[in-house]
């Protein structure tokens, strides 16, 4: 099994279920490429802005919470979770984690999944059921509730158990090239043409040392 | 002062750079000379002696963009950057291939191969355009090199490729004078020489080669390979021996192409260079700053990747080089393949 010293960052699932290589060149090559999207990402989540739902009675909001899951060996942090009064909880609050997504539902499931591990998260650090959450799309300014279900539970836990196979393998998976390579910030380090294993190093030697012709 | 593909470069003795905001300023007496968004920057280098606020120097640190220092004559002096990118293992990738012999002659051939094929190029381009007298010396010195590459092919350890470098060199630099056009046959060249370079043209090469190999760094440096620590060349305290290496394959295709292209339009001439006492050649302050210039609008030009197959520009060539070199290192490669230029 993997050493217990290895920690998945909440982030990483999102980067998993969007592609294995991406997850690993991340968080095992420690790779990063700021474009445009990603600087814009990080910009709303700087100044993470959700009208109407901060003046709620009775609601408490907590930003940049920073979270963690020790059987899990997660960890991360929270855009937003709310405390919502709860009379059937032990402690009276129910958290409920909202994460904020500047894109227009790029992947439905990766969302879903790394809420879900907010709330796996909560559920051990409060030690109350957290059943619900929520996605925030910032281009559209809706607000989407997310059930945390058995089915999307255990989908988190592989998708954890699958990014801590590979730290601690230290692995980058070769993905061949896909559309949604253009869709990735990282494809410019990526060179998924390359990994995949279309092109051999050893043929292009061979054609730079050719005799030339006058 | 000149920007250019996110580098900044400080030409003005005694210029004081400080943080506004978001922004980098450059001032000289009190007089503001530049303003440059730090988040445009890959790097700042320093041509001439200049300042750097700490809270400035802080910033470029944490968004990654490297600050180098140099001496007049374009000597490297120091390089500013925070904790290395990338991964300690690719790292210690990197140091095990080093050490073990057959895989340093594979990636040391390689390397080798894309100088010699480049540099063959490179003369290919120029025979092409000489005037009729001229294209027997330089299609014999094709024929050269092409002999060499062969002989690389079956070299069986790493003294017969640096051997072989080095007779390559020898046989390329030869043809030098016959690059030369028009007014520039002003301009002499005897062989390549440095430390100090003994003559404008050859001021001209070290001064780019200079820039070059800190690209080089910086783009090995910016995927997490350690620059120091190279192939064809020893590792050698104070050396960026990886550095060399990678700029091996670029040396003929960027440096001395841009110093041919300036010399023979005219753009420098030999007026523009003084002589030290002792025989060394510099570069005037005009001189230094046209051939920046050019050297950053270079970077701009594009060009075909052939085994990416994809357009890129001169400017990220170092940086994609160092990519593949590191999918080599890890294992997602069956060799190095050197940028070659059609």
């Amino acid at each position: 099994m993997e050493s217990r010293e290895t920690w998945v960052a909440l982030s990483a699932l999102q980067h998993l279920l969007f592609c294995e290589r991406q997850a690993a060149l991340i968080h095992v090559e420690r790779l990063w490429v700021e474009d445009v999207n990603t600087a814009k990402g990080r910009l709303l989540h700087e100044r993470v802005d959700l009208p109407g739902h901060d003046a709620r009675p009775g609601r408490r909001v907590e930003r940049a919470v920073r979270l963690g899951c020790q059987r899990l060996r997660l960890t991360g942090r929270a855009d937003l979770v709310e405390y919502h009064p709860d009379s059937t909880s032990p402690t009276g609050w129910r958290p409920f984690p909202v994460e904020v997504k500047r894109a227009r539902r790029k992947s439905e499931e990766a969302d879903r999944v790394q809420l879900c591990a907010q709330a796996l998260c909560l559920e051990e650090m409060h030690g109350v059921d957290v059943p619900e959450g929520a996605l925030f799309h910032g281009a559209e300014h809706r607000r989407q509730a997310v059930r945390f279900d058995a089915r999307l539970r255990t989908l988190t836990e592989d998708a954890v158990a699958r990014m801590h196979e590979l730290l601690a393998r230290c692995q980058v998976p070769a993905v061949p090239r896909a559309p949604k390579c253009e869709k990735c910030s990282l494809e410019s380090r990526c060179l998924p043409q390359v990994t995949a294993g279309q092109r051999r190093a050893s043929d292009h030697l061979r054609r730079m040392v050719e005799p030339v012709e006058f | 002062m000149t920007t250019a593909l996110n580098t900044l470069f400080i030409t003005l003795e005694g210029a004081r750079l400080n943080k506004e905001g978001e922004r980098v300023v450059v001032t000289l007496h009190d007089e503001k000379k530049a303003e440059v968004p730090l988040r445009h920057l890959r790097s700042v280098v320093c041509l001439a002696r200049a300042w750097m606020t700490p809270e400035l120097l802080e910033s470029c640190v944490e968004a990654g963009i490297h600050v180098s220092f140099f001496g007049m004559t374009g000597r490297f002096l120091a390089r500013v950057e925070g904790l290395p990118g990338g991964n300690v293992l690719l790292r210690r990738a990197q140091f095990r291939a080093a050490d073990d012999g057959a895989r340093t002659l594979e990636i040391a051939r390689a390397v080798v191969v894309g100088k010699l094929g480049n540099a063959r190029q490179f003369l290919m381009h120029a025979r092409r355009d000489a005037v009729e007298e001229r294209k027997p010396v330089l299609e014999e010195a094709v024929r050269r090199l092409s002999g060499h590459l062969r002989a690389l092919e079956r070299a069986e350890d790493l003294e017969q490729v640096r051997g072989l470098e080095g007779i390559a060199a020898r046989d390329y630099f030869e043809v030098f004078p016959s690059l030369l056009k028009g007014e520039a046959r002003r301009f002499t060249f005897d062989g390549r020489n440095r430390r100090p370079p003994r003559d404008p043209l050859n001021a001209l090469l070290s001064f780019g080669y200079a820039l070059l190999a800190q690209d080089c760094a910086g783009a090995l440096a910016g995927v997490g390979l350690d620059p120091a620590v190279g192939f064809l060349h020893e590792d050698r305290p104070g050396r960026l021996s990886l550095a060399l290496d990678l700029m091996e394959e670029l040396r003929a295709p960027v440096v001395d192409r841009l110093v041919f292209s300036l010399v023979n339009r005219g753009q420098l001439k030999p007026e523009d260079f003084k002589t030290e006492a002792a025989g060394g050649v510099l570069l005037r302050d005009e001189a230094r700053k046209a051939f920046l210039v050019a050297y950053q609008s270079a970077k701009q030009v594009e060009v075909q990747h052939v085994f990416l197959g994809q357009q890129t520009s001169w400017g990220l060539v170092p940086h994609l080089q160092a990519l593949l070199l590191a999918r080599v290192l890890r294992g997602e490669l069956d060799g190095y393949p050197p940028f070659a230029v059609r």
